[in-house]
């Protein structure tokens, strides 16, 4: 005799599927929205698509969801093809679109049931599926949809997008529009979200969510720059990175600029000023520095080496592109 | 796909200007339209022009004037004066006796009459002659009664100035039975469609498994029962407010007008599939629908009378066939064996646009 056993508490796992794209190209009218794009996402990976508006982020996440058709290339979502099967595909996925896919004018339980609904699923039957996302906006369900702050919003949307188990998640811009605690938060929801096995697709413009996916890409006006894990990106940043700052921060870009064959990029990060040299070490750099920065203009002027970031590999990345 | 048009439903009875348009509109043209075209006719200034003199003509004239509904502006001696009179433009109606009117009544039997009527303003001017001739027939009658004789008739001739082709009085309720259908059922499809394309939400039931038939049925299936709802409120209304007749079968009428509705619906989810945003639905609504049905359907003005071209064109207006085969149920009282045609019309202009509808929704974005 047989026995199947499930333990209890624990969600059964989800089958989850690969992503394979190959050389997708997408034009749109004159303009090259993707160019040439390849990839290959495993099964159950947390996948980011890092780049600024414009980049393709979301043309691929339409591709990938059959709601566009590609020019040239193929996409295969668990060995199926996007363009023959995308009924099959639509099934199995669950996508969140750019703007908040909700009923504003609907109560918060009313969007959950009507996306239940289309997906021949109930709230009741696929609570446990959502459990974690929708006890935090539960408490306002009979509240209109158009009512709720932005990070509540995103988590109904996300509610709305996991009702029926998707074997594949596509966030597209989740966190663009929310604040950061909201941010914070909904990236905690995704890590737990991928321990089910689901397979997880995410853009953002924010650089600084790369380093919580498991791999990224970094996407530039329709060109896949570097696809790789965070750390690997970072890691393979070419050069030595140190940030500067002093009581005259307009100035200082153009201060900076120009200054030594050995002193690369000079741009402004956050509160610092960000330098990338090569062969040239801290004291040395510290004589040039002073040099060239006086006394009058700059007080208080502090150099030190800093790790590079996401960010700082794709403005390196955009420049080695040109 | 019941929750699909409960959701659309919500959509509806939460959103105040899709009320108003549903509901407020219906009511507001009816009474509009109805008190515009008034029925009655009261104090309207004439001038006669007795050629005979004589009893019986001058006791015709006491009979108009003294019906309340006519006023006695002049007595003209001559018919030069006919036409200074109208164009003095306080009186609307000249009845002219012509000359031994009682002895030709007498002698032969017949005499004429003749209105001449201003017809700038057609619905007041049919009244008018409705009107004149009905108090002169009933004294024609009680003439015959009293004089017991054979059948006497005077014979009223009128004759329209400045506008020839009249209207019935109640062209106007088929006109806007028409106008609401075709505006409920194209335009808030349409626009209920591309609101779903604007917000985004389109796309998230696009990646749904359900099929492009399930999401227009459920996205029509609301404004089906709600345009039928104003259907019915219109004929209460027309019935009740301003009498006007359902000669015909009721039933027949409901169901050529369910027809109706159908092939609106047709044309509103088309509309929304070429259009990007409710804006450019809407005014693409209007003008591809709502206009011609005022100005071709026959509605206001006569098909007879446009050139050539603009008949052709009214051909293809699905409002013109459906406003023959209203007037046909409504004031003619007759079955469907007078008006197959123009249902087969309908019934083919129909099926193409759900075809075409179908054809072009779109599973994808582009």
């Amino acid at each position: 005799m047989n026995f199947r056993t499930v333990r209890p508490g624990i969600t059964a796992i989800n089958m989850s599927v690969s992503v394979q794209i190959k050389n997708i190209n997408k034009k749109f009218e004159k303009l090259e929205a993707l160019r040439d794009i390849t990839l290959s996402i495993p099964p159950g990976e947390l996948f980011g698509f890092i780049g600024p508006d414009g980049a393709g982020k979301t043309t691929l996440f339409r591709l990938i969801t059959s709601l566009l058709l590609a020019d040239k290339g193929s996409i295969a979502v668990d060995g199926l093809d996007s363009e023959t099967d995308y009924k099959k595909i639509r099934n199995i996925t669950g996508y969140m679109p750019g703007r908040f896919s909700l009923y504003y004018d609907l109560t918060v339980e009313e969007n959950i049931n009507f996306y239940a609904s289309i997906f021949k699923t109930s709230l009741r039957e696929n609570y446990h599926l959502i459990k974690e996302v929708y006890e935090q906006i539960e408490p306002f369900k009979k509240r209109r949809a158009g009512d709720l702050s932005g990070g509540m919003k995103q988590k109904l949307a996300l509610s709305c997008a996991l009702i029926h188990k998707p074997e594949l998640l596509i966030l597209d811009e989740p966190t663009t529009g929310v604040d950061a605690v909201s941010r914070k938060e909904f990236w905690e929801l995704l890590k737990k979200m991928q321990k089910t096995g689901i397979t997880i697709l995410v853009s953002t413009p924010y650089m600084d969510e790369a380093s919580l996916c498991d791999r990224v890409a970094l996407m530039q006006k329709g060109d896949l720059m570097a696809v790789d894990t965070p750390s690997s990106i970072v890691d393979g940043y070419n050069g030595d990175l140190w940030q500067i700052s002093s009581s005259d921060m307009h100035a200082i870009v153009a201060d900076l600029t120009g200054i030594d064959s050995r002193i690369e990029k000079v741009f402004r990060f956050g509160e610092k000023v960000h330098v990338t040299t090569h062969n040239i070490d801290n004291k040395e750099l510290g004589v040039i520095i002073e040099g060239v920065l006086d006394g009058a203009k700059h007080k208080n002027i502090l150099l030190e080496g800093a790790k590079p970031q996401i960010e700082d590999c794709f403005l390196a990345l955009m420049d080695e592109k040109g | 796909m019941w929750p699909f048009i409960k959701k659309e439903f919500f959509h509806i009875f939460r959103d105040f200007r899709s009320m108003l348009i549903l509901f407020g509109m219906p009511v507001a043209q009816v009474l509009l339209f109805g008190f515009a075209i008034t029925t009655d006719i009261k104090d309207v200034s004439i001038a006669i022009l007795d050629n005979s003199k004589d009893n019986v003509s001058r006791e015709i004239s006491n009979k108009l004037v003294s019906s309340g509904y006519f006023i006695l502006n002049s007595n003209l001696s001559s018919n030069n004066e006919i036409e200074a009179a109208f164009k003095r433009g306080d009186i609307k109606e000249v009845v002219v006796f012509e000359s031994d009117f009682a002895q030709k009544l007498q002698r032969e039997g017949v005499a004429d009459i003749q209105l001449i009527i201003d017809a700038s303003e057609p619905n007041t001017a049919s009244m008018i002659n409705a009107y004149t001739s009905g108090i002169i027939n009933s004294y024609s009658l009680e003439l015959m009664k009293k004089q017991g004789k054979i059948p006497i008739s005077i014979i009223t001739e009128p004759k329209m100035l400045y506008n020839s082709g009249l209207r019935s009085v109640f062209m106007f309720v088929p006109g806007v039975i028409t106008i609401l259908l075709m505006l409920v059922s194209a335009m808030m499809t349409s626009i209920s469609i591309t609101r779903e394309k604007e917000v985004g939400t389109m796309e998230a039931i696009l990646v749904s498994p359900l099929k492009p038939i399930q999401i227009i049925l459920g996205k029509v299936a609301p404004y089906v029962l709600l345009s039928f709802i104003n259907l019915i409120v219109i004929l209460l209304l027309s019935a009740f407010v301003f009498d006007m007749p359902i000669r015909g079968s009721i039933a027949l009428l409901l169901v050529e007008s369910i027809l109706f509705i159908v092939m609106a619906l047709a044309l509103g989810i088309l509309i929304s599939s070429v259009s990007k945003s409710q804006q450019q639905a809407m005014l693409l609504s209007m003008f591809a629908l709502l206009l011609p049905t005022i100005l071709l359907s026959g509605f206001i003005f006569p098909i007879e009378n446009m050139p050539y071209a603009l008949q052709l064109v009214s051909h293809v207006m699905p409002s013109k066939w459906f406003i023959i085969i209203v007037k046909n149920i409504m004031l003619k009282g007759v079955g469907i064996g007078y008006f197959w045609k123009e249902t087969l019309i309908l019934l083919a202009m129909t099926v193409f646009f759900i075809l075409m509808s179908v054809k072009k929704f779109k599973t994808r974005l582009e």
